[in-house]
């Protein structure tokens, strides 16, 4: 499939060495002044006013879900497409349902019965949807970049609904969300992620909203899925515990990631029964947290392995709220950038795909690059 | 206005939706938006005061219902809408302190429905700027004040909840001169 796919910017499979991180740098991100958010491609580019005007407007929607008449007219005649080149029920199921209850026709496209299978490339699957004028797509894809590459090709509004290992915005910004619902704030907490967290662009996400907004973040797991660089990926650090109990003492915020199965093909972990025995979290472990603490899991478990039933199940465990929290935080950013829509669309800067290319160059080579790349036709 | 005459204009809104329905038994108020909001409380103080009981007050936020959602801004702000309670069947008086081309009326109205079905929605406005300017056909069922204005000009209500002063003053678009 790769072949397929001409991207400048792999983020590699495997472990995450330090150059890596600065190619995720310049993963840029459309955006006009003020609020008026074009795109949602990643937490990183977003300011803490952006964040919080996201969340905030969130909150009002969560309302909406809860009433018998669960729809307003706001995007009404608008269209969504959710464009999946990965499988999903939640985010899918999420983005859909955010989309209808704003009055949005909402579109699902799921890339095995596409025509990427018939050999199409990502941008002409974009180009010949935009062709049926969207005004926003969804996509979630296996390689870091693709919702910026679509972004600069694109008039529809962009949403990363998660990229490879890179960003998950919306998982970021529901955590975010049902934390300040359960404790109030967020600046001040201490949160603990752990698991794969070489792979999880949740964790990503998360370590970049929760720092932005002043919580200290720790991660811990398996010594081969917890990269030293990820110290590095804020300015004001990131505390990489070598015992997932180290990084829970005190913890207020406990964050369990799926342990990815379908990668454990690279030999990560010797098998899941022992990440299970070692790593994962049981209420003993809880017992390690603040009093208060709050369990949170992206979804979907793995029971028994990464997370034991009794803390999914328990008390402490918010993993419901967050899938309703998603719905309403979709429904803001769905909001959000359709009303920037006709503003944003006059501000978008051009020439970045300079960036782009100089990006690949620094990069030292590209799998499969094809003529189609070296013409440099990316608009 | 000052804020004497705004408080004596309430005054009389009060008895007039006390006097036309009969009481306040069945009364929901609900404030429109911002500034709706407080005179919707200063309202249902007044029948307090009339009839012994205070009706209830709801908040309307009607942003999501607006039909110019690209053309308001790169900033919409989405603030809570509060309802007490079921409005099925009940009387609701939509409060809102200008009333001019009517599309915030008709938001209003929508948004009411999506909740249940009211037996009568009713209409009371601190400022009425005139059929002249209505798009959609919406009158005020209760005016504080009748101001017959031209399109250039703003009405601005200014009340001490959200205001250093209260007073209700004329402007020209777009430039701050007060000319009353």
């Amino acid at each position: 499939m790769f072949d397929k796919l001409q991207f400048v910017i792999p983020l590699p499979r495997a472990k995450v060495p330090s150059r890596e991180i600065d190619k995720l740098k310049f993963v840029g991100h459309e955006m006009s002044a003020n609020f008026n958010l074009k795109h949602l491609l990643g937490i990183r580019e977003l300011s803490v006013d952006q964040i919080t005007h996201l969340l905030d407007t969130a909150e009002t929607f969560r309302d909406v879900s809860k009433r018998e008449i669960k729809k307003v007219p706001a995007l009404r005649g608008r269209t969504v497409i959710n464009l999946f080149f990965e499988p999903s029920t939640r985010t899918r199921t999420s983005f859909e349902i955010a989309a209808k209850r704003l009055s949005a026709d909402a579109v699902n496209i799921s890339v095995s019965t596409s025509s990427v299978s018939k050999g199409e490339t990502l941008l002409d699957t974009a180009r010949n949807l935009e062709a049926m004028a969207p005004d926003c797509i969804v996509i979630r894809h296996s390689s870091a970049g693709a919702p910026q590459h679509l972004a600069r090709a694109s008039n529809a509004a962009i949403v990363n609904a998660g990229d490879g290992s890179h960003e998950h915005p919306t998982q970021a910004l529901l955590d975010a969300l049902t934390i300040r619902e359960h404790k109030g704030r967020i600046a001040g907490l201490k949160v603990a992620i752990i698991g794969d967290v070489l792979h999880s662009r949740v964790a990503r996400s998360n370590i970049y909203l929760l720092s932005k907004l002043g919580a200290s973040v720790s991660v811990a797991g398996p010594g081969t899925l917890v990269p030293p660089e990820f110290a590095e990926l804020i300015e004001s650090g990131v505390r990489v515990e070598r015992r997932i109990e180290d990084a829970l003492v005190d913890a207020d915020v406990v964050m369990i990631l799926r342990v990815q199965r379908e990668r454990q093909t690279d030999a990560f972990v010797p098998s899941m029964r022992e990440y299970a025995v070692h790593y994962g979290l049981q209420m003993r472990h809880l017992s390690l947290a603040a009093p208060d603490a709050i369990a949170m899991h992206p979804g979907p478990m793995n029971r028994g392995i990464e997370i034991s039933s009794e803390i999914a199940d328990g008390g402490r465990s918010l993993i419901l709220e967050q899938v309703t929290n998603g719905v309403a935080v979709r429904m803001a950013v769905l909001y959000l950038l359709a009303s920037a829509d006709k503003a944003g669309k006059a501000a978008l800067p051009s020439g970045s795909v300079d960036d782009v290319s100089n990006a690949s160059r620094a990069a030292g080579g590209v799998r499969g690059r094809t003529r189609r790349q070296k013409r440099g036709t990316l608009n | 206005m000052d804020s004497a005459r705004i408080n004596r204009a309430l005054a009389r809104l009060a008895s007039e939706i006390v006097e036309e329905n009969h009481g306040s038994d069945d009364l929901i108020l609900v404030g429109i938006r911002r500034r709706g909001v407080p005179l919707a409380e200063r309202i249902a103080d007044k029948i307090a005061d009339l009839e012994g009981k205070r009706p209830p007050v709801g908040i309307l936020d009607i942003t999501l219902y607006r039909d110019d959602l690209s053309t308001v801004g790169a900033k919409p702000v989405v603030s809570g809408t509060e309802l007490p309670g079921d409005i099925e069947g009940r009387n609701i008086v939509l409060i809102d302190d200008v009333l001019y081309t009517g599309r915030t009326v008709r938001a209003a109205i929508d948004q009411l429905i999506d909740f249940g079905r009211p037996r009568r929605v009713q209409l009371a406005v601190l400022i009425d700027r005139g059929n002249e300017h209505r798009e959609l056909p919406i009158q005020a069922d209760y005016i504080g004040k009748l101001v017959p204005t031209k399109k250039s000009e703003i009405i601005k209500v200014m009340l001490t909840e959200f205001d250093e002063d209260e007073a209700v003053v004329i402007v020209e678009r777009p430039a701050a001169e007060a000319a009353s």
